[in-house]
């Protein structure tokens, strides 16, 4: 079944298009590549489906419901959550505070106080800061602050989850870490789609790459059709 | 080690503050009527930089539209003059505020922190000097008498106006939204993000804020007795606030109150003492608080504090 | 008649608009309408009293401009820099009978030291302790009002409440039908030489081009070699000479009191935001145009002057904040 559908996607920004025609499906369930060299249109794609942009034009289906030009607030509650490229974590609070706020907002419903705890120290345990808990965010490291924005975003209660370049300035073993932690979460159901510049981690753990160039979708395939297209090899692997 | 057992009584707090409460509610029984007189000015002060705290301190929006809403109050006391008891001018001084930031949150808080700021500065000068051109041309005459109200009935409301707002700071501070709302400081894109609705968030508060600061407005009124647009539309009351705020430490429920409280008993008593002098002790006091004392009177007795005692557990903090 | 239309434009002195001085205007307006002077005259006149105006403007407006648009200090203390430049003539002028266009030698650097140390000792340390830029704004927002009544209270001590202010070419000359009092056109000549030089300044030289630099990228400039903390100070120091070059030339047909800043600031803030918050030539532009709205709104109503520019204003920071001129 198909969880997103996107169709003719468009954003110009005072005449540039950096994003135009855009089409493209996600399953339920998956985890999809979202590649390109920089400027090609990602980061604005993962806004437009998040509400943070109102597209020109075109339809962005979660679940059959139009979300195009809908508000981020409304577009999490209606189960799409994302990070960001540069981390984006409350700084001046602690990790559970963080997550805490995930739980309390990101739901339609209102839920009591304890079970909110409870929900956080449950994430907190799945993505392994249950003893950081106490931590200032602010003061964190670059791969424990992308955790908690993670586990912000889980908190949430996302069907589709948008990762925006998780494992960008990590080493090889946090890189390890996190490539195992998106598979962590495909397992609990959540569907995937990252935007990634590491092509080991894209290549080994998506099922299904598109790949954007200039704002327009170039090619879409397994990692074995991308990492052979002509195309894709012309505008952005063989750089 | 006994005061410490006492302070872990679960009622030691609320005890201490219902005793606070009582001792203010006796004050006019028991004291010279100066007294009360500067009580009321230290409440006001207190009330306008507490209400402006509750929005502005945790979203970093810093509004200067404070003296638009207690003018509004102000005039909402001359309009209504002896027309209706004065604790219903009062509240609908509140009301007038409250609808009036709900409109302007409405428009305005889409905006950049800084347009805001500029926006809500020009708001206290337009209603003003349009107030000033309809009392001139329009009805003919400047300013407005306010029926004076006794100085323990001023003191009361003002009170009941303080507990209040400090309820609902801290029933706030304790609650999501209180979280909701520092997180809009914070990073307001990931707050937007994680489902927060922080346009409707920020207006409903932006306008509770002006609520309380319209009340106060309109008991004020009662005992300045003569307003006009120059004395109503301030726009030293719209700096004030931060000011204090600042002064006192905006990190902590108690600092904006501390810094409020010292500040304006300063300024009551420099005002008689020193009328020359006062402004450039203001301007002073300003410039060393902005920029050597970042948290403020708190954070100068935390640091105080350390020095002396705590200095073996300065890791403690985190 | 015309000389007492243009006596204090309201919105130009807007703290010290008294019921005489309105009544003078509207008795202005309605002997124009009676002896029905001629539909043109009138026209340009009122476009050549808000170039006039606008001149003043535009000159209060672009070093508040550099100082938000590169060192991010919204400085409400701005109008403090004119007034201290207006008394530094009115004291040359009525005790040493120096010519006001000499005092622009004489203010000029010494508001440009002022703001220097007024950088060098309290904006730097703030920008060192607040290494975020939105609390910077704020807090030195906040700084600068402190800043504004230290500034006043010296002002006061030195030179007292009372209204202020002396003759110099205070006579009439025509242009065609029209009386113009000779020294507004000094003013507005003045004002368009002064932020004429400032332009070339900014673009042609090279301290100029090192801070339009920096006004659009910091960390570039400061790969390139450019100090900024000594670019922030000249940047703020040249603000509040603009300010004091402004105060002099003011001086010279104003009424002078030492409250007379803030009014000035407030115009100052409303035409930076109309050209665009930190664009230079929006700033000008701006003046020019606040100017000529001034002009048109004072003939129909005197009273309604500053209730336009904030109508204006609000309007604007609604529909384009990014100003006339902003990127």
């Amino acid at each position: 079944m198909q969880i997103l559908q996107v169709e003719g996607l468009t954003k110009n920004f005072g005449g540039l298009a950096a994003v135009s025609e855009v089409d493209f499906q996600v399953e339920e369930g998956e985890i999809l590549g979202l590649i390109g060299p920089n400027g090609a249109g990602k980061t604005t794609t993962f806004n437009l489906i998040a509400g943070t942009y109102e597209p020109n034009s075109g339809k962005i289906l979660f679940n059959g419901e139009n979300l195009a030009g809908k508000k981020p607030n409304v577009v999490c509650q209606k189960g799409i959550a994302r990070t960001f490229q540069n981390v984006k974590v409350f700084p001046e609070m602690d990790v559970f505070q963080n997550v805490l706020l995930g739980a309390f907002f990101g739901t339609p419903e209102k839920k009591s106080r304890s079970r909110a705890k409870s929900e956080v120290e449950e994430i907190l345990d799945f993505i392994g800061l249950s003893d950081r808990t106490d931590m200032i965010a602010g003061s964190m490291t670059l791969v424990n602050q992308k955790r908690v924005e993670v586990a912000r975003a889980l908190a949430t209660k996302p069907k589709l989850l948008l990762l925006d370049e998780l494992m960008a300035g990590l080493n090889p073993t946090e890189v390890g870490e996190s490539m195992e932690l998106v598979q962590k979460i495909q397992k609990k159901g959540i569907t995937v789609i990252m935007i990634e510049h590491v092509m080991k981690a894209i290549m080994t753990i998506c099922k299904r790459i598109i790949v954007l160039h200039h704002g327009q979708k170039i090619a879409e395939g397994t990692p074995e059709e991308i990492s052979t297209s002509k195309t894709v090899i012309e505008v952005y692997l063989g750089e | 080690m006994n005061l410490k057992t006492i302070k872990d009584n679960r009622y030691f707090y609320p005890a201490l503050y219902i005793l606070i409460l009582v001792l203010f509610i006796a004050m006019p029984y028991i004291t010279a009527p100066y007294t009360i007189i500067l009580l009321s000015s230290i409440f006001m002060y207190v009330a306008l930089t507490l209400s402006w705290t509750l929005f502005s301190g945790p979203t970093g929006y810093t509004s200067l539209a404070t003296a638009a809403f207690f003018g509004l109050g102000l005039y909402m006391a001359g309009i209504l003059g002896d027309s209706v008891p004065l604790i219903v001018a009062v509240i609908c001084g509140g009301l007038i505020s409250f609808v009036l930031a709900f409109i302007i949150g409405a428009i305005t808080l889409r905006l950049r922190g800084i347009y805001f700021t500029i926006f809500t500065f020009g708001l206290v000068e337009l209603i003003k000097h349009l107030m000033l051109w309809w009392e001139i041309n329009i009805v003919g005459v400047r300013g407005r008498f306010v029926p004076r109200a006794d100085n323990a009935t001023v003191f009361y409301i003002l009170l009941a106006i303080l507990v209040a707002l400090l309820l609902t700071t801290y029933f706030l501070k304790s609650s999501r939204y209180g979280m909701a709302l520092s997180s809009i400081g914070s990073n307001e894109e990931a707050a937007i993000h994680i489902g927060i609705n922080v346009v409707n968030l920020k207006i409903i508060t932006f306008a509770s804020s002006a609520f309380f600061i319209g009340m106060t407005g309109t008991i004020m009124a009662t005992r300045w007795s003569y307003i006009d647009p120059y004395i109503a539309f301030d726009t030293f009351y719209s700096f004030l606030p931060p000011l204090m705020a600042i002064f006192g430490g905006l990190g902590n429920l108690f600092g904006p109150l501390l810094g409020a409280a010292v500040f304006s008993y300063l300024q009551e008593t420099l005002i008689t003492r020193f009328p020359y002098s006062y402004m450039l002790i203001f301007g002073l006091i300003m410039v060393i608080t902005i920029l050597y004392l970042p948290n403020g009177l708190i954070g100068l007795y935390q640091i105080i504090r350390q020095r002396f005692i705590g200095g073996k557990h300065a890791d403690t903090s985190s | 008649m015309h000389a007492g239309y243009l006596n204090g434009p309201a919105a130009v002195e807007p703290g010290i608009v008294s019921g005489s001085c309105r009544h003078m205007k509207v008795a202005c307006r309605l002997y124009n309408a009676r002896t029905g002077v001629d539909y043109m005259t009138s026209i340009i006149n009122i476009l050549v009293n808000g170039l006039i105006l606008g001149g003043i403007y535009a000159l209060t407006s672009v070093g508040l401009s550099m100082q938000y648009g590169v060192a991010r200090i919204f400085n409400i203390a701005h109008g403090e820099f004119i007034m201290v430049g207006a008394f530094i003539t009115w004291m040359l002028y009525t005790s040493l009978g120096v010519n006001p266009l000499i005092c622009l030698a004489v203010a000029g650097p010494i508001l440009f030291i002022l703001g220097f140390i007024i950088h060098r000792y309290m904006f730097k340390t703030l920008k060192d302790k607040i290494p975020s830029p939105a609390a910077f704004e704020g807090n030195s927002m906040l700084l600068a009002f402190g800043i504004m009544f230290v500034i006043q209270s010296i002002a006061i001590y030195l030179w007292g409440t009372s209204i202020k202010g002396y003759n110099y070419m205070a006579y009439s000359v025509y242009l065609g039908d029209i009386r113009f009092s000779a020294n507004r056109l000094l003013i507005l000549f003045f004002a368009l030489v002064l932020c004429g030089l400032f332009y070339l300044f900014l673009t042609r030289t090279r301290p100029g081009k090192a801070i339009r630099a920096a006004a659009q990228d910091p960390e570039a400039a400061s790969l390139m070699g450019v100090d900024i903390n000594k670019m922030l100070a000249l940047c703020f120091a040249l603000g509040a000479m603009m300010a004091g070059f402004a105060g002099v030339l003011l001086s010279m047909a104003y009424q002078l009191q030492t409250n007379m800043g803030l009014p000035y600031t407030i115009i100052a803030i409303i035409v930076v935001v109309l050209g665009g918050l930190g664009s230079i030539p929006g700033s000008m532009l701006g003046g020019f145009i606040l100017g000529i709205i001034g002009s048109i709104v004072n003939t129909i109503d005197p009273g309604l002057t500053l209730a336009a520019y904030y109508l204006l204003f609000m309007i604007l920071l609604l529909v384009r904040p990014s100003g006339i001129l902003g990127r």
